[in-house]
């Protein structure tokens, strides 16, 4: 089974959830889908025992000995990459989008497509189970495709080391790398906090999870700031078919075991927040 | 001048720093602009009424494909990089996935037989609101369910062309959407938080913008005690600290309704004044 934890708007607790959700289990696979800002290896320090790199794209080169600056790869270009600096023809590297229409149509042959590989992604152990996660490299696009190959990991290591539960934490926003977290997953879990910002963004991401036809529970983390607010979030979730199965008062201790490189469940077991999770940890992963 | 509030992190305060920021230069009676460039979960219009001056859709140009002309031989779908185009040779089947499409324009120009043509696919709105005399909210909202916000981004970021002061809001990460947002600012404010979360996507913001010559400065958010991590990590890297953010119960709950802290509590107000100050210098340095 694969579930993903996701949220629309960011530091909702995605990630705190996560880690004690794979904390209660003895023995799951681990998957940080966030890849331009991963985190969860941050807690549970996993060993490195595999590790890939990644070819995000590619982008265009002009070879300067070949180029007549005839400025016709200037013309095709949709994605203002190449420019015109009085006369010289120049690719500005942070729009090029890497189609390789340019380098297909240039009549000199003048322009080559060069790979970005310095993305990682890593496979390894960890007290609970296996973690894979991947690292974008600054600047290096592609997201979604990074999100595939790490789901891809997980699930040939749930496969070879008998592992029933894909618990995957997923990145904010509703855009490419999101979809690719959900693609396929079994049930999703968002993670929602009560504020106006809270709201319209767990909407949006209800209704791409209603695109994908997908069963959906949420989590209200800091109910108790706003408990109008949360009221609100109950009925516009149920309105969307969503249910919500459990609301986590605010916690400071998240932060402080968050410090400790902890979950909250080794932190903390018995407080409240604890005890909840535990509960949507029975009711979400134990079937 | 054009200053671009990012973080890496999610939820660590852009947001509550751009239309604070906003709120005190158009108090001053600036002309500026908010522009939301977090087109995927947009939320600057929860904290502004205005009057709408400008609706514009975003559209991309992708290919239709008229089989009576396709001859099934192929070279649209080698000419994609984006695996949009799927054909089955045998059986004459050629299908368009609008969903990958980049609208590159490739397949076009790969096509000898004029097969394809190109129509327009609906991927976002540009929102643009008056909110006083001088000051006015562009907004970048993605249609559910597209898989990129960056055309949709880059139409917000170019719809008002007179040289109002920009803020823009920019989305968590440090990938594609990211970049776009910030790649024009003269300015980048990057918010974070004191926590090991924050900081880690902190540095990973930091090594992008080194990679781009771009001036940055950070404010930390959500304050109670003092992180020596964080201004190690700051003081090593030679990063302006532009201001720390209380922990305060107060802003979440100005915040959550929609609210101002810089309209609702005086302390906030000079607080923001002084960050606007302390970049006014930094940039004229």
């Amino acid at each position: 089974m694969q579930i993903a934890v996701i949220s629309g708007k960011g530091g909702t607790g995605k990630s705190s959830i996560s880690a004690a959700l794979a904390s209660l289990s003895k023995s799951i696979v681990l998957v940080d889908c966030d890849v331009d800002a991963s985190n969860l290896y941050l807690l549970f320090n996993p060993t490195h025992e595999e590790e890939y790199s990644f070819v995000g794209g590619e982008k265009a080169v002009i070879d300067y000995s070949l180029c007549t600056h005839c400025g016709l790869c200037m013309e095709y270009c949709r994605f203002d990459a190449i420019v015109n600096e009085q006369g010289k023809i120049k690719i500005e590297e942070v729009f090029c989008d890497g189609c390789y229409l340019c380098s297909r149509i240039c009549p000199e042959r003048a322009i080559a497509m060069c790979e970005e590989n310095e993305s990682r992604y890593y496979a390894g152990s960890f007290r609970n189970g296996k973690m894979v996660y991947g690292r974008l490299a600054p600047g290096e696009e592609n997201t979604g495709l990074l999100v595939n190959k790490v789901r891809e990991k997980a699930k040939a290591m749930a496969k070879h080391y008998h592992i029933a539960t894909i618990l995957l934490d997923g990145p904010p926003g509703i855009g490419c790398p999101v979809m690719s977290t959900i693609t396929g997953v079994d049930k999703l879990l968002l993670v929602t906090e009560p504020s106006l910002s809270g709201i319209h963004d767990m909407e949006r991401m209800l209704e791409v999870a209603k695109h994908f036809n997908i069963e959906t529970q949420v989590i209200i983390n800091k109910y108790d700031l706003h408990p109008e607010l949360s009221e609100q979030i109950a009925q516009k979730a149920n309105a969307w078919n969503a249910t919500v199965i459990a609301l986590i008062p605010y916690e400071p201790l998240f932060i402080k075991a968050m410090i400790q490189q902890q979950s909250i469940i080794e932190y903390a077991p018995d407080i409240a927040s604890a005890h909840i999770l535990k509960q949507v940890y029975d009711r979400l992963l134990l079937k | 001048m054009k200053i671009a509030v990012a973080g890496g992190k999610g939820g660590t305060g852009k947001t509550l720093v751009a239309t604070n920021i906003f709120y005190v230069l158009m108090e001053e009676g600036q002309q500026v602009e908010l522009i939301d460039c977090d087109a995927e979960e947009p939320n600057d219009t929860l904290f502004f009424k205005g009057e709408i001056m400008h609706h514009n859709d975003v559209l991309l140009k992708v290919p239709e494909i008229d089989t009576s002309l396709c001859v099934f031989c192929g070279k649209c779908k080698e000419y994609c990089n984006y695996n949009a185009i799927l054909m089955i040779g045998f059986s004459n089947y050629i299908k368009v996935i609008e969903e990958l499409c980049h609208g590159c324009g490739a397949c076009t120009a790969a096509c000898s037989y004029g097969a394809i043509r190109e129509i327009d696919r609906l991927i976002g709105e540009v929102n643009q609101y008056r909110i006083s005399q001088h000051a006015l909210l562009t907004e970048a909202r993605m249609r559910v369910g597209v898989y990129s916000p960056v055309n949709t981004v880059k139409a917000a970021l170019k719809l008002n062309p007179e040289p109002y002061m920009q803020i823009i809001d920019a989305p968590p990460g440090t990938s594609c959407p990211f970049i776009h947002s910030v790649v024009h600012a003269d300015y980048v404010i990057l918010v974070t938080e004191p926590t090991p979360f924050g900081l880690s996507d902190l540095k990973q913001t930091v090594e992008t913008l080194k990679g781009m010559n771009k001036r940055y400065g950070v404010i930390i958010n959500r304050v109670d005690v003092p992180n020596n991590e964080m201004t190690d990590y700051l003081k090593k890297e030679n990063i302006p600290l532009l201001a720390e953010i209380p922990f305060d119960r107060r802003i979440a709950e100005v915040y959550a309704k929609g609210g101002l802290c810089a309209q609702q509590i005086p302390a906030y107000k000079h607080q923001f004044k002084n960050i606007v100050h302390f970049i006014n210098q930094e940039i004229c340095k």
